[in-house]
């Protein structure tokens, strides 16, 4: 049996399988993706240092190389037992390893943005035209709009633009007073100034890049069979933009499918408008053997993310024995401080990037799987319908192969919005394994050994 | 509702347009080795990779992540794929996936 086995291969995985391994655990990595790096290293080993983040970056991920982990790339998991069986495909065979301990890292996704429109190719999203450009180095040509709001979205065009790409322009559909409101957090971010410093340094980037920002809302996309122009209001009225590609962002969300599966214990988060694991100082949740570390508890960023790795690690090395709680407790009291540091920024991030809580046209589809629109979901409400569970029976939404992870969050939204209670109050999908779709031949290759 | 293979123009675009081969729906398309598939394909200017079972409408990768299941193809023969987690080989077949994934013997 395995001592500890890591569901992703991000800063959260990477550094608490560094950081077990120190402390002799027999350590199983699983990633879905070819390589580590997880989405913001993603192919990491494969670019040139930017800065020195990317150098700290490929620094981590070679000392993974080196420190003796098991890893398997290309590896979807997709059912995790109360035993500590963690089954997985990879290239068309299933597997199964148990472990003592699971740590589950699986970190972010991107909240929908559900406008009008945005099924038609050609729309994506920002965080998707990131990886591209990080994997395959594709920039941006011709007319790519990008919308939404969120560092990400102000990353991503410095980024395209570093990389000699063009963007038609920014349509920032961030609410009006966030600003404001994210001044009386501002004492907080600046126990950690560089994550402003940079953040004015990529405004002004994209600004001297001569990249239109607009301030804009109820924006659509159209086009027939693809995307083929952008219509939304700004301060002059309505407008409409001829479009080849449009990258939509309104921040993430910790990635919950694993750990709502397992039936851990989830709190909402006000600030971050979304569900998370309920978690202790070393990461551990409701259900035993199970620890979260990373932007899946909670959104914090990758210098936060590689910090409770680590601290997660310490703990299960407790957990295990193999070292005392005293020397636990001395080696995280560092950790905690440092991720503190990193925590700070993030009540003003929350503030300046509220998520924008989706109101979306009656028009658009917020189950992309099942076609289901919003104006569906509001009459099943006003037929009886009380939740997102229920909706199910009523539409099917939520019910295709991406099993909610498109719309769960917007269904919960538009519902409460129709019946006028808090969206805490609406029970997201109920989670089941398998986590991920897989065929009978993988479930049947389980068995040949 | 008809799919355009031919694009309009790439929009994600890059300089170097690598030494693999694969062919989708007949046509042949390069890639650079450590291409998703689906990265591979935007790189030719083609958005679209199936048509959704529900409503015949046409659907392209969208996460680029693996969660919105938008950018499943038929790869090899084998439907349901999610191409951007596969990554593109020489000699590879893809083509567009029609509704669901068709069951083979």
């Amino acid at each position: 049996m395995t001592d500890l086995a890591i569901i992703g291969a991000g800063p959260a995985g990477l550094s608490a399988a560094i950081e077990a391994r120190r402390h002799g655990l027999d350590v199983l990595l699983l990633d879905e993706n070819a390589a580590p790096g997880g989405r913001i290293w993603q192919a990491i080993e494969r670019r040139t240092a930017k800065d020195k983040d990317d150098t700290a970056a490929q620094a981590t991920v070679a000392e993974f190389r080196a420190c003796g982990a098991r890893a398997t790339f290309g590896a979807t998991v997709w059912c995790i037992e109360p035993d500590g069986s963690v089954f997985w495909s990879a290239g068309g065979k299933a597997e199964v390893a148990r472990a003592k301990q699971v740590l589950v890292a699986t970190g972010a996704t991107e909240r929908p943005l559900p406008v009008p429109g945005w099924t038609l190719p050609g729309v994506m999203t920002a965080g998707a035209a990131q990886i591209l450009l990080k994997t395959s180095g594709l920039v941006p040509q011709g007319r790519v709009w990008l919308a939404g709001q969120g560092p990400l979205l102000l990353l991503y065009a410095v980024q395209a633009l570093a990389a000699g790409g063009r963007l038609a322009g920014v349509i920032d559909l961030g609410a009006a007073g966030a600003q404001r409101r994210a001044l009386s957090h501002l004492g907080g971010a600046l126990r950690a100034p560089d994550y402003l410093r940079r953040g004015l340094m990529w405004r002004r980037k994209v600004a001297k890049g001569g990249v239109p920002w607009i301030r804009g809302r109820d924006l659509r996309a159209e086009g027939d069979g693809r995307l083929a122009r952008i219509r939304f209001t700004d301060v002059h009225g309505e407008r409409t933009e001829a479009a080849d590609m449009l990258l939509l962002h309104d921040g993430v969300m910790p990635s919950v499918q694993i750990t709502r599966a397992l039936g851990c214990a989830h709190r909402w988060n006000t600030a971050q408008r979304s569900w998370a694991p309920q978690t202790d100082a070393w990461g551990r949740t409701s259900v035993a053997n199970v620890v979260v570390a990373g932007d899946g508890g909670g959104i914090g960023g990758a210098q936060a993310a590689a910090i409770s790795g680590r601290i997660a690690a310490l703990g299960i090395a407790a957990t295990l024995g193999r070292i005392d709680d005293a020397a636990r407790d001395a080696a995280a009291s560092g950790l905690w401080r440092e991720q503190a540091k990193h925590l700070a920024v993030r009540p003003f991030l929350d503030a300046l990037f509220a998520p924008l809580v989706p109101a979306p046209a009656d028009d658009a589809i917020v189950c992309r799987c099942e076609e289901i629109t919003a104006g569906r979901v509001r009459e099943a409400v006003s037929l009886g319908c009380l939740g997102a569970n229920q909706l199910k029976a009523f539409t099917r939404a939520g019910m295709g192969p991406c099993q909610g992870r498109m719309c769960s969050a917007t269904v919960c939204e538009v519902i409460a919005d129709a019946r006028g209670v808090a969206v805490e109050t609406v029970e997201p999908y109920r989670l089941r394994f398998p986590t991920k779709p897989l065929t009978l031949g993988e479930l049947a290759s389980l068995h040949d050994g | 509702m008809s799919l355009t293979s031919v694009p309009d123009g790439s929009m994600l675009a890059r300089p170097d347009i690598g030494t693999l081969t694969f062919s989708f729906d007949g046509a042949p398309v390069r890639a650079r080795p450590g291409d998703t598939v689906a990265a591979a394909l935007l790189a030719a200017g083609i958005v679209t990779t199936r048509t959704t079972p529900v409503g015949d409408r046409p659907r392209g990768p969208f996460c680029m992540m693996g969660a919105c299941f938008d950018c499943l193809a038929v790869v090899d023969g084998v439907g349901g794929v999610q191409t951007c987690l596969t990554e593109v080989r020489e000699g590879m077949d893809v083509q567009t996936q029609h509704g669901a994934r068709v069951l083979h013997d």
